[in-house]
């Protein structure tokens, strides 16, 4: 049972990563009930602030950076 | 934290409520179909920042709240036995069954165990093997694979010990049963993200179809929501139908196929009773023949408990989105989170919950 560490804004948990091959160390996942299901699209992720942006409800300054980590 | 704050913004909510309310010149009825959707809706107050000719209904994604109380009946059964150890998810734990519930069968003596994975139940057969552990296996299809690699991992252990008390239910066949029905009047979906990075969006194209409404899969952050209601009021302002993709960070149109692989060896499609809405039509999953051995209703011969639900409570008519909690009349006077009369007030995804924390809330500090 491949089993991985997420840490979620700083508490960590023991996962399971059979449903994610995918993912490496350092990705972004989506956990349920103890197993990873998904791995974020980094880049997808900010499609929601280009759509602002597209309406015209948003400038420059304000779309987050994909850097930028918290 | 990263990818949640981002989605929170209130400045950003303002813009999208701007772009809906330009957009918007009828009345339109939309679902969400993810009783997790619906607490961010009324938590973060969506529901009253939208136009007025908006109308969000809320489904029956509460996998606690449509567990029949014929299952939960069974599972108080299996729990008073000695020798067991029965482990469920939390948010079960209080759901009423037709005499009392798991954490007053606990009180009493009952090894009830809160358990936050699948896997943690595995793991306590295999540490008593002594003792028969059974895992009450609820949820939708973002639960089922967990559940599904539990009873896997299991036989692959050869746990004799270890086995499920299952109530899995499906999206699609829901959806369907919902739309058939002469008094539905939902135009437009938001589909549960989770569930579709689960499954993919490939089963729900022909439900959109064949009834013409926008589906769109829709994530759980405030401004996925608000992007997923924008994207169904412009397709239905366009008159377009058809599926699109609000939740593209987390889900492809293929869904997570090593999970669909799972689920596919160790359950079949069944047809399923829904808490207050009764019976649908291959909307659940059982064990195949080759782990019927895991079946916990038959190793522990409960299959002949059954029961009815109870007459005030209208869970049924919440689920599909026809009342809302607030037009209940036991609504916060009989029924509250501590003396529920059904699920939908107990569950974390409950939208009588939902009502109770927040539209509460909203009340005592105008």
């Amino acid at each position: 049972m491949p089993m991985g560490v997420v840490s979620f804004g700083g508490v960590t948990k023991e996962v399971c990563f059979a449903y994610t091959p995918e993912v490496v160390p350092g990705d972004w996942v989506l956990v349920h009930v103890g197993f990873a299901i998904s791995r974020l699209d980094e880049e997808h992720a900010l499609e929601v602030f280009r759509t602002l942006k597209e309406l015209g409800e948003l400038s420059d300054l304000d779309v987050p950076q994909p850097a930028r980590g918290s | 934290m990263r990818f949640v704050d981002e989605y929170r913004r209130e400045e950003d909510a303002q813009a999208f409520v701007r772009a809906i309310r330009t957009r918007v010149t009828r009345p339109w009825t939309l679902m969400e179909i993810c009783g997790g959707q619906t607490h961010t809706l009324l938590k973060s107050g969506i529901d009253r920042m939208l136009p007025p000719e908006i109308t969000l209904v809320h489904g029956p994604g509460c996998p606690v709240c449509v567990t029949p109380l014929t299952q939960i009946d069974r599972a108080l059964a299996i729990a008073r036995r000695p020798g067991v150890i029965f482990t469920s998810f939390g948010d079960m734990l209080r759901v009423p069954g037709s005499t009392t519930n798991l954490l007053s069968v606990k009180a009493q003596g009952g090894d009830v165990r809160m358990v936050y994975s699948p896997l943690d139940a595995v793991r306590l057969a295999e540490q008593n093997p002594g003792l028969e552990v059974v895992f009450f296996a609820v949820g939708f299809e973002t639960t089922a694979p967990a559940n599904a690699m539990a009873v896997k991992r299991a036989k692959k252990l050869g746990l004799p010990n270890f086995s499920i008390l299952t109530s899995h239910v499906l999206v699609p066949p829901a959806i369907e049963a919902l739309l058939s029905s002469p008094a539905n009047r939902v135009q437009a979906f938001l589909l549960a993200g989770h569930v579709c990075a689960v499954m993919g969006t490939s089963e729900y194209g022909p439900l959109a179809a064949r009834y013409r409404l926008p589906m769109v899969v829709t994530g759980f952050e405030p401004l996925d929501l608000l992007q997923g209601i924008h994207m169904a009021v412009s397709a239905l302002e366009e008159g377009r139908f058809g599926v699109e993709n609000q939740y593209t960070r987390t889900v492809t149109a293929e869904g997570n196929r090593p999970a669909q692989a799972v689920l596919a060896e160790i359950f079949e499609p069944c047809d399923s009773a829904w808490r207050g809405i009764g019976v649908i039509p291959k909307s659940g999953y059982r064990l195949r023949p080759a782990y019927a051995a895991f079946d916990a209703t038959a190793r522990f011969d409960v299959q002949d408990i059954t029961a009815d639900e109870p007459k005030e409570c209208i869970a049924g008519e919440i689920l599909q989105g026809r009342k809302k909690p607030s037009g209940c009349a036991a609504f916060g006077t009989r029924c509250t989170p501590e003396h529920p009369l059904g699920a939908p007030m107990v569950s974390s995804e409950g939208a009588c919950a939902a009502y109770y924390l927040y539209a509460r809330a909203a009340v005592s500090s105008a």
